[in-house]
């Protein structure tokens, strides 16, 4: 079944809301669309509107936050991470406070509504703030594992959703560790690792190599920081390539993550999918992604490409 | 209302010269930080932490304490400087501010000092914070408040307009915002800059209850921080008329004092000008 992560998140607020009387969620007017709406609908005494104005929303949480309250503050990735970036800087992750910047909106699938709103590279400017945690999940079960786990962590953390439907590709039992990746398909030739929407397309990309006979390793690396070293070590060492994907430019996002521990302890060929040096542009979510080659076929072109070269 | 007696106005003005003239020492000592913006809110400070709030310098996060939040956070030495005075740590620290390996940052860090209630810095980020307090403590229907101090050059940042419009939006009456009109910042008077002028009818546009007082009188600044109190429904800011540099002839009202330490010698004469003074 198919469903939006932020689908799962509004969903999650609520089902915690009910748990947690900490939990305050802020939203800068978009709470119909990040699904904050559902928790307002069921806590309106603990949804605060802080109108269009983002930056207010970071430091408003953190002064929440300093007052013993677990605030969840949302709107889209390129306003969060974007517009806001020196108040989650500054207000949030320099004084450590358990701020949850939930994000959704992320990346090319936004669509129609173009550049200014496709963010593409807020893991990079998440993943260098001291103290914060980031995480992508790649399903809707995942996200509500992740929205579960972060409500009782004491610390900022990140999570970046999406706006468009992802195909289940996590189990429902499972439970989000940081720092923890996940296994989706076991492989000896190459390893295939991404994260958020890319992980569905990974999936698809390992059965088109595995009908060429190439076997590749899937792992789902939604905790970006902190990153499990010890699978990225381990399938550089089985696998001797690896192919990152991420709805993200590949400077300083998770294939910049996986290939800074790379390059530190086991130095293999690897790939990058994700946007090069450019803006997105308008248009269905799926034909964004493939002019900018965020597709099953890219990723599988380049892992045959790495598995040749060995 | 409750007055401030002669008496403890005394007391009060006594204090504000021990801090002042902390802020010279401990600047000096640091040959950098703030001067001009630190001397300006002295009486301020001295009133809040000798007179107002609800604190306890051996219990520094009682959950119930009144907040204060520095959004012009340059002008960490007033508030370093009475914490020290209240007992929140050792005097001795004030000789390394802004000494590497030492506790006392340039910037108020809630993570490193007792008694900073948020880390600031960064202007305009310090008012939406208390904002988030103030509603905390609304949503728990406490009784601690929370006072923010902002500069009148701070007010050019559009955060502080979009804090204004969300304080009174969720009627925050726990908070209690003071300016310090100085009158001057960095690159000159304010009015020449980017004139945030006037002030007392932006707030009140958007929705706070406005009260106007003479930052260096104490009865006058008790006075108004009392109405504060009474006001219910919305936030009040006090705007107080102040002098950049106050207590010391050669830096009052110089813009040149803003970010300058005194020299050793300018400090042993500047001390003693604010120690003889009433």
């Amino acid at each position: 079944m198919a469903k939006a992560t932020r689908e799962a998140y509004g969903e999650t607020l609520k089902e915690l809301g009910a748990q947690i009387p900490e939990i305050v969620v802020l939203d800068a007017d978009l709470s119909a669309s990040t699904k904050t709406a559902v928790f307002a609908k069921a806590f309106p005494d603990r949804f605060f509107d802080t109108g269009i104005a983002e930056g207010n929303m970071m430091s408003v949480a953190a002064g929440l936050a300093a007052s013993g309250k677990i605030p969840f503050a949302s709107t889209f990735a390129v306003f969060g991470a974007g517009r806001a970036y020196e108040q989650i800087r500054n207000s949030i992750c320099y004084p450590n406070l358990n701020v949850k910047v939930a994000v959704t909106h992320a990346g090319l699938t936004v669509g129609e509504d173009g550049a200014t709103h496709q963010m593409l590279e807020d893991i990079a400017l998440m993943r260098a703030l001291p103290n914060m945690t980031v995480v992508v999940p790649a399903d809707a079960a995942e996200t509500a594992q992740v929205i579960r786990w972060a409500a009782s962590y004491q610390g900022p953390v990140y999570i970046r959703m999406g706006r468009a439907k992802v195909e289940d590709v996590i189990s429902p039992d499972a439970e989000f560790v940081p720092g923890k990746s996940t296994t989706l398909a076991d492989g000896s030739d190459v390893t295939i690792m991404a994260c958020g929407i890319m992980t569905q397309q990974a999936l698809q990309a390992a059965k088109m190599l595995a009908e060429e006979g190439i076997s590749a390793r899937v792992i789902n690396m939604s905790s970006i920081k902190p990153i499990d070293e010890a699978a990225i070590v381990k399938a550089a060492k089985e696998t001797g390539a690896i192919v990152t994907c991420e709805e993200h430019t590949v400077m300083g996002g998770l294939g910049s993550a996986v290939a800074e521990v790379v390059v530190r302890h086991c130095p293999v060929p690897m790939a990058m999918v994700g946007t090069e040096d450019v803006f997105g542009q308008s248009g269905k979510a799926s034909e964004v992604l493939k002019v900018y080659g965020l597709t099953p076929e890219h990723i599988a072109l380049e892992a045959k490409k790495l598995v040749e070269a060995k | 209302m409750a007055h401030l007696t002669e008496e403890r106005v005394l007391e009060l003005k006594a204090i504000a010269r021990k801090l002042r003239v902390d802020i010279l020492e401990m600047i000096t000592k640091a040959a950098s930080g703030h001067t001009g913006g630190s001397l300006s809110i002295a009486d301020l400070i001295t009133l809040l932490y000798f007179e107002e709030m609800h604190i306890d310098p051996a219990n520094p996060k009682m959950a119930d304490r009144d907040r204060l939040v520095l959004s012009k956070g340059h002008a960490a030495p007033a508030m370093y400087a009475a914490l020290a005075e209240k007992g929140y740590f050792d005097k001795e620290e004030l000789n390394h501010l802004r000494q590497a390996g030492h506790m006392l940052q340039g910037h108020p860090d809630m993570k490193h000092t007792p008694g900073v209630d948020m880390t600031t810095g960064s202007l305009g980020q310090g008012i939406s914070a208390a904002c988030g307090m103030a509603l905390a403590s609304k949503m728990d229907h406490a009784s601690w408040r929370v006072y923010a101090i902002l500069g009148d050059g701070e007010l050019e940042e559009g955060q502080v307009w979009e804090a204004a419009m969300y304080a009174a939006h969720y009627k925050l009456d726990h908070l209690t915002a003071f300016v310090d009109n100085n009158g001057l910042q960095i690159d000159g008077p304010v009015s020449e800059v980017m004139s945030p002028l006037p002030i007392g009818e932006k707030f009140k546009a958007f929705g706070w209850h406005v009260i106007s007082v003479n930052g260096h009188d104490m009865s006058a600044l008790h006075d108004a921080i009392e109405e504060a109190h009474s006001v219910s429904g919305q936030p009040t800011v006090i705007v107080m008329k102040t002098v950049k540099g106050k207590g010391v002839k050669e830096t009052e009202n110089q813009v040149g004092w803003h970010g300058k330490a005194p020299s050793p010698e300018q400090c042993v004469q500047f001390v003693k000008e604010v120690e003889e003074a009433e």
